[in-house]
């Protein structure tokens, strides 16, 4: 699908690929290969640009009942899914991502540490799209705004 | 800054509901209704401003042609406006600017939908260039997983509980069951909301809107037109229908990110958009009051969590109050500011382009004292109708009499 090159593997792991402005170093998720989205920005050519793999997560939902087309359920029945929005480190955009198929709803807090795995959508015709998933990973010990 | 002012002179609406009807069917009901109310010939009206269908997150069937021709085609201007859940605002902003410019006399505003069954789902075939239809093909995220992850967060910020969302529900039925235009008109207890199934934790299915048929229209003239009809003029004072202003931090629906912070913004940004506040932000300016004057308030409760978020966005309580308003019982009839007198898309279900125009139907009839025991806010002189959608659409609109 078009969006396989908004994933990419790095020396850390696969990481999501976004834009960025070389006039004011602005980045945007998904990349747009044509302009800043900044409009105080007087505009520049946009590059691709490695997004940070791991942030925090903002929020978290689930999702129990089947989404309609062009959502393909993986699972016939349909199983339902975690959704995470993850603010990226940096801080970067907060970007939405299915967790991995099991994850614990209720181990979920938001401020816990993510990181980026690669994961499948599927497709129609039973094919599978490369897509990114969020893994929330164990607290790291107090945060500086808990403090 | 006002190029002079229009005044609602008539409204009316269709009962909302599944009815599988044509929705122009809705529209000309509630457009009959309007000029009757406003005592206005259909042959007076020189301009259709029709609040489009939604299919998909896009503009759906014709609107202004299509009910101008349900009505009889005399010859009237028409114009057709999309802008998701503000379609309504937008087909009378459109109606305002003709009106004022001189253009047009007389107008009728009229939105009206056949919601299709369940989820709200994108256009079909293969488009992974709509953001739309990549969010579902990629994510499965249907709306009420963004209404979802905005409730979480409040409940992050400032300690909200489903019990809480749950209460807005029953404030709403309440308010609902005294409304005979309303889909749903039995009282709710927070208990039932919360033996509901879950949708998308944290909210249960009384906690989201379902999607309904209705229709709904309002007449339109000039301030000293009404005066010289010597109608009680309800005057549009105040109108905004803006997009946000970037950074947005938050995911905006259908959008898979949001942006991140200006670089030099130092602080970080969390919270609801602010945008919402920026078009109720306007439309006070513009109207001239604030939010101490509002004698009643109609805002989009996409899920009973947003209204919260309401409450502050359009300055009735500061940031983390919003709870604390609600079980004080000033958000109910009869409190100090009531919300969702009409019983708000909690009573209604969405019958999108027709839900802005229904917000502005409400809120005239409430300020002509016309609204039914039980739901009627006494003495009503100035209200509020705030509402977002799909793509960065949300709209402000003051009404004063």
């Amino acid at each position: 699908m078009e969006t396989a090159h908004w994933l990419a593997r790095g020396p850390d792991g696969p990481h999501l690929v976004g834009s960025r402005c070389t006039a004011c170093g602005a980045v945007a998720f998904p990349p747009d290969p044509d302009h800043c989205r900044d409009p105080h920005c007087p505009g520049g050519p946009t590059e691709e640009a490695p997004l940070p793999r791991r942030g925090r997560v903002w929020s978290f939902t689930d999702c129990r009942y089947r989404p309609p087309p062009p959502f393909v359920p993986p699972t016939d029945p349909f199983e339902p899914f975690v959704l995470l929005a993850v603010e990226l480190d940096g801080p970067g955009p907060i970007v939405l991502g299915q967790a991995p198929p099991g994850t614990d709803l209720s181990a979920l807090r938001v401020g816990l540490p993510a990181e980026l795995v690669e994961g499948t959508a599927a497709g129609p015709g039973g094919e599978r799209h490369p897509v990114w998933h969020w893994r929330p990973l164990p607290a790291d010990g107090p945060r500086e705004e808990d403090r | 800054m006002s190029g002079g002012e229009v005044c609602v002179i008539g409204t009316g609406m269709h009962p909302w509901g599944k009815w599988g009807r044509p929705f122009t069917e809705y529209g000309a009901v509630a457009a009959r209704a309007a000029l009757a109310d406003a005592g206005t010939d259909p042959g007076e009206v020189d301009f259709v401003s029709g609040a489009a269908t939604v299919r998909g997150g896009y503009p759906g069937f014709v609107a202004g042609a299509v009910f101008a021709r349900a009505l009889g085609w005399r010859g009237q201007q028409v114009a057709s406006s999309y802008a998701a859940c503000a379609s309504g605002a937008q087909a009378i902003a459109a109606a305002r600017a003709r009106l004022l410019a001189g253009l047009s006399d007389t107008a009728l505003v009229v939105g009206a939908d056949s919601a299709p069954k369940g989820f709200l789902a994108p256009l079909g075939g293969d488009r992974p260039d709509d953001p739309d239809w990549l969010r579902f093909r990629l994510l499965g995220a249907a709306n009420p997983l963004y209404f979802a992850l905005a409730a979480r967060r409040r409940m992050e910020l400032y300690g909200a509980r489903p019990e809480d969302f749950a209460a807005v529900k029953a404030k709403n039925a309440a308010h609902g069951s005294a409304n005979p235009r309303a889909r749903y008109r039995a009282r709710t207890t927070p208990e039932e909301v919360l033996a509901s199934p879950v949708v998308a934790d944290p909210l249960h299915l009384l906690d989201v809107c379902a999607t309904s048929d209705g229709g709904a229209a309002l007449v339109l003239v000039r301030t000293e037109d009404a005066r010289r009809r010597g109608a009680g003029p309800v005057r549009v004072s105040g109108l905004s229908a803006a997009v946000p202003a970037y950074p947005v931090a938050e995911p905006e629906m259908p959008y898979l990110a949001g942006d991140p912070p200006r670089r030099g913004d130092g602080g970080r940004v969390t919270g609801a958009p602010r945008f919402r506040a920026a078009n109720a932000h306007a439309a006070y300016e513009e109207a001239g009051v604030g939010p101490e004057d509002l004698d009643l308030a109609e805002v989009y409760d996409l899920s009973t969590a947003m209204e919260l978020d309401w409450y502050e966005e359009i300055g009735l309580c500061p940031c983390g109050g919003a709870e604390k308003l609600l079980h004080e019982g000033a958000t109910r009839v009869g409190g100090r500011i009531p919300v969702n007198p009409g019983g708000g898309l909690a009573s209604f279900g969405e019958a999108v382009p027709a839900q802005g125009i229904a917000q502005v139907c409400e809120i005239a009839d409430q300020l002509r004292g016309r609204a039914e025991a039980g739901r009627r806010v006494e003495g009503a002189r100035v209200g509020i109708a705030v509402n977002q959608g799909l793509f960065g659409h949300g709209s402000a609109t003051v009404l004063t009499r």
